[in-house]
């Protein structure tokens, strides 16, 4: 098991971090105002939501450097998530229709 | 070694430090099934408006958008508190730690302003199934950020008044994890409930 390994980041490299995260916020509120890219709006936004909450998650909360147990423990709260509530969201949505 | 830091169980010694970061990290993974399950009940009732309004005559992005770019800040005044304690340089940590606070404090307001405004309009939690699972998951969300400003305001103060030597370093990186969570929590919030609804 590798534990902890890199050095983490700079407070440079976190005034850029933040400063990724803050284009990508408004890159999110730009798309929403664009007519042209309603047919992709929502996939974008998730991945747009998904990248700034990997960057969160990697570098200000050092997951990224931390030992592998961490990671572990949040990823089973990460993994389950989707998985039990798309079966409710299934469930309800389309096998019940409400 | 600090004996703040260990801690003798068994005839075994553990580190204090690592038992605190794994019961965080397991709480953490408890709230994102929580904040899921909010989450998924704003997504099965978000057309359910009755006779109130729906998310695209009350929601105002531009707005949302300005709180949501103070709490993303605020993650960063947290991370340079840890990087201050871990150097421990204890002012720096203060100042970092504070100015967090503020920025919680400042996303708080626009909250309840937010509610006000959407209070004013017509909707409240008992308008509809939309209002109730709109008011219940930021609602939510919102007390867990008071409860980290807290949180802040308590790290700090143990601070000024010298009760937080090298041993207990940690509660800041404990504090931070808590804090960066109810950050990604409004990353998903503010896509999926605002910038996809409108």
């Amino acid at each position: 098991m590798s534990d902890t390994t890199h050095a983490h980041p700079t407070p440079r490299d976190y005034w850029l971090i933040a400063l990724v995260l803050a284009v990508i916020t408004g890159a999110e509120v730009t798309v929403t105002y664009i007519d042209a890219l309603d047919s992709v709006v929502a996939p974008l936004l998730i991945a747009m939501s998904a990248a700034k909450f990997t960057i969160v998650v990697g570098y200000f909360m050092h997951l990224k450097y931390e030992q592998r147990i961490y990671r572990n423990l949040f990823l089973v709260g990460l993994i389950a998530a989707p998985l039990l509530f798309g079966a409710v969201l299934f469930t309800f949505g389309v096998l019940v229709g409400d | 070694m600090s004996t703040d830091t260990l801690v003798q169980d068994h005839g075994g010694t553990h580190d204090v430090s690592h038992l605190r970061k794994v019961a965080m990290w397991v709480f953490l993974g408890s709230e994102v099934l929580l904040f899921g399950s909010l989450i998924t009940t704003f997504l099965l009732y978000r057309t359910r408006i009755g006779d109130g309004p729906g998310a695209e005559e009350i929601f105002d992005i531009p707005f949302t958008s300005v709180s949501s770019f103070i709490l993303l800040m605020s993650s960063l005044t947290m991370v340079m508190a840890h990087h201050s304690a871990s150097r421990k340089d204890w002012r720096q940590m203060r100042v970092w730690l504070l100015a967090t606070g503020m920025l919680g404090m400042v996303f708080l307001s626009g909250q309840v302003f937010e509610f006000t405004e959407f209070v004013e309009e017509g909707l409240t939690v008992t308008t509809s199934p939309f209002g109730s699972s709109f008011f219940v998951l930021t609602g939510f969300h919102g007390a867990h950020v008071a409860v980290g400003v807290l949180m802040l305001l308590a790290t700090a103060f143990m601070s000024f008044t010298g009760r937080l030597r090298d041993g207990e370093g940690m509660n800041v990186e404990i504090v931070g994890l808590y804090w960066h969570f109810v950050d990604i929590v409004w990353i998903v919030i503010f896509t999926v409930v605002y910038l996809m609804q409108v």
